[in-house]
């Protein structure tokens, strides 16, 4: 309960102080501190949950189980790591003209807000609060994208702005239909969008409603999670922004979106005792996958392709949670967790590589292993590991998907093969001539952080190569509750 | 229950439908924010009279939560918005606005039959009003695509949040108060975020016209 509140209060009290203390040298290190202290909550947490079982807390409002307490904790940590990997990066990006001291404190400030909104969406009970923190979290990502104010920054917020306010007031209707089903059998007193209340009634909630309740849903958190055809904010949004929030924006904003609909699935599931919201989930994945691995051959940005490559992944996640089942929900969520370790860690080698060329076009970034072995090992490892070379966890995860595919609906495997096999030759073609070869790239003025790359890669590595048990009970745990 | 609030919430209804196609044919800006301020007040009226009907007390809290926010403090911000940036004049549509009258008419239909399955299991006086509440959201939307200036998008966004709310209390009694509240933050929140941008936008390309906003495409 203590850590409970202690893990939403601390970002939440950071963003404030850091807003209200203006801009300081020591911002960054303030902003990692509270990204630690948030971490420290979370791991407390999550030993509660492990030794107590769910936590409930403030009226039933706030509720941790096995599901939600492992992406908190994975929040939390990509958070801090970011929040490490941020302070080189934006001291470079403040030598060079591009961050004033305004934009610094709107950075930091906004940062610890978007981590609490992610943090408050994952912990409540009420889905009523959950629609309210998805669009938080845009409205303080909005800002976050926007930040160097250039023309096509400025474009890119708006559309995600506008296409996401879109997609989320759809996710509002479907709370509406939701609460209009539960009412019906919980009665009108605020419990009826509680999800502990709902779960236990699922069974007995009109179908009709849900059914048309579960596609606005879909429909609105989807387009945060980045399924095609709702996908086009996020590559531009990704690209214009600053390299730190493209990194928790691919590796935290789009899981806490696909944990939304996940949520809605098992109740639709219970309401419907039919298929149809796994099959929608499928459709709308299997789409994702095949659109999104024709793209990064096209790009000349290199942080659009690792966009892209976003879409394409979490495309992946949404099939498999769709097909559902132990070992399909296993795999979703081992392809959430190394997913979100290894796609940050890309960035953050990306956005040290973007630093030394001045440039995010490909063609301009050559031979970062003779100009910089640690970020050039960085990113061509990283690469490896996102387009599921063994022994990284994507190989794992993607392996158990492929061959649940195989045995409940064989006639995907082969499009998702052929999806990955195109984005691995269009991925792995980009980047090897930036890694490789020779090169002419200036140092950087600041030390880069390349902690966090290797600990993400690190952790991936270990993930594809050994589960700690008590890691697979956890997920094991996880993947029952989802059915 | 008695029968005549069952028919004056279905007036305000009516009344939402008609603003919201006057909306949608609307070319000034002004004008605009004129009618997205009845459309609050015309939201206002119909929760107040669900409340007094059905005595559910917090609906009037929700009421005048809309009051202050709809009626009042976003048409203001939206007007000191448009004095500041001095864009008045006539909005120019990507569709010719008959064509645009159409599309709305099918929309219309299309929602009453999505809706009509679903209204029956409603307990609320104003379940015939479901139909509409998703008739108006769809037309907010239509009247985002169809606009290409920043503005009136934002104005319809507005709009689409009001159908939302609506369509809580036409499908149920209104979503529980604390939910409202986090909307309504939300909203107001994201208006002022919005503000802000539009004046980047400005400064960045000299006019709010979202052509300008059309660069980031693929090659």
């Amino acid at each position: 309960m203590e850590a409970l509140a202690a893990l939403l209060a601390v970002p939440l009290l950071g963003g404030l102080l850091l807003w209200a203390l203006g801009e300081r040298e020591s911002a960054p290190e303030a902003n990692s501190l509270f990204s630690l202290g948030t971490l420290l909550a979370s791991l407390v947490l999550t030993a509660q949950v492990v030794s107590e079982g769910p936590v409930m807390g403030i009226y039933e409002q706030f509720f941790v189980d096995p599901l939600n307490v492992f992406l908190v904790t994975l929040t939390a940590f990509v958070a801090f790591t970011t929040s490490l990997f941020s302070r080189p990066y934006m001291r470079i990006e403040r030598d060079k003209g591009r961050m004033t001291p305004g934009r610094l404190r709107l950075y930091h400030s906004m940062y610890q807000v978007f981590t609490f909104t992610m943090l408050l969406a994952l912990t409540t009970n009420n889905m009523g609060i959950l629609w309210v923190a998805m669009e938080a979290a845009t409205l303080a990502t909005v800002l976050l994208v926007s930040v160097y104010r250039t023309p096509a920054s400025l474009e890119a917020a708006w559309k995600y702005f506008i296409l996401c306010g879109v997609g989320i007031a759809q996710a509002l209707f479907g709370t509406i239909l939701l609460y209009f089903a539960a009412e019906r059998v919980l009665g009108p007193e605020g419990n009826a969008l509680l999800w502990t209340h709902l779960d236990v009634v699922k069974h007995e909630l009109e179908p009709a409603i849900m059914s048309l309740a579960f596609v606005f849903l879909l429909v609105g958190y989807g387009t945060k999670v980045g399924l095609v055809p709702l996908h086009n904010w996020l590559p531009d949004a990704h690209a214009e922004g600053p390299t730190p929030i493209s990194a928790v924006l691919s590796g935290l904003l789009l899981n806490v979106a696909l944990y939304s609909v996940i949520r809605c699935k098992v109740l639709a599931d219970g309401a419907l005792g039919s298929r149809f919201a796994g099959n929608m989930m499928m459709g709308f994945g299997l789409l994702s996958v095949v659109v999104a691995a024709f793209f990064p051959m096209r790009q000349r940005d290199i942080k659009r392709m690792f966009a892209y490559s976003s879409i394409e992944h979490m495309g992946l996640m949404t099939f498999a949670f769709g097909m559902g089942g132990p070992v399909a929900n296993f795999a979703g969520l081992l392809h959430m967790t190394v997913h979100s370790l290894v796609k940050s860690a890309i960035f953050f080698a990306v956005g040290h590589a973007v630093q030394k060329a001045g440039t995010q076009v490909m063609e301009d970034i050559r031979g970062l292993m003779k100009a910089s072995p640690t970020v050039g090992w960085g990113l061509m490892l990283g690469t490896l590991a996102i387009l599921g070379m063994p022994p990284f966890g994507v190989f794992a995860s993607e392996f158990l998907i492929l061959t649940t595919a195989m045995s409940i609906h064989p006639w995907a495997t082969p499009i998702l093969l052929v999806a990955l096999g195109v984005a691995f030759a269009a991925v792995f073609g980009r980047v090897q001539p930036m890694v490789f070869g020779d090169s002419r790239l200036p140092r950087l003025q600041h030390q880069p952080a390349l902690m966090p790359v290797f600990l993400h890669l690190g952790l991936g590595l270990m993930l594809g190569l050994y589960i700690p048990p008590y890691l697979a009970t956890w997920y094991k745990q996880a993947a029952r509750l989802l059915g | 229950m008695n029968p005549i609030s069952g028919q004056v919430v279905n007036l305000f209804a009516a009344i939402l439908l008609l603003i919201a196609f006057a909306m949608l044919s609307q070319r000034r800006i002004v004008t605009l924010i004129h009618l997205f301020a009845f459309q609050g007040a015309a939201l206002v009226g119909s929760t107040a009279t669900v409340a007094f009907a059905t005595g559910q007390k917090h609906l009037y809290y929700s009421a005048a939560i809309t009051l202050v926010l709809k009626v009042v403090l976003l048409p203001w911000i939206l007007h000191r918005l448009i004095r500041r940036l001095n864009v008045k004049w006539d909005i120019e549509t990507l569709i010719n606005i008959p064509t645009t009258m159409l599309v709305g008419i099918v929309l219309v239909v299309f929602a009453f039959n999505l809706a009509l399955p679903i209204s029956q299991f409603s307990q609320s006086i104003a379940r015939g009003t479901l139909g509409i509440a998703l008739a108006c959201v769809l037309l907010s939307f239509l009247m985002m695509i169809t606009r290409s200036k920043a503005v009136p998008q934002v104005i319809g966004f507005l709009s689409m949040e009001n159908s939302l709310f609506f369509a809580a209390t036409s499908a149920t009694y209104g979503m529980p108060m604390v939910v409202e509240l986090g909307i309504a933050l939300d909203v107001l929140v994201g208006m002022v975020i919005l503000g802000v941008f539009l004046f980047q936008i400005r400064e960045q390309f000299d006019s709010l016209d979202i052509h300008h906003l059309e660069k980031l495409k693929e090659d």
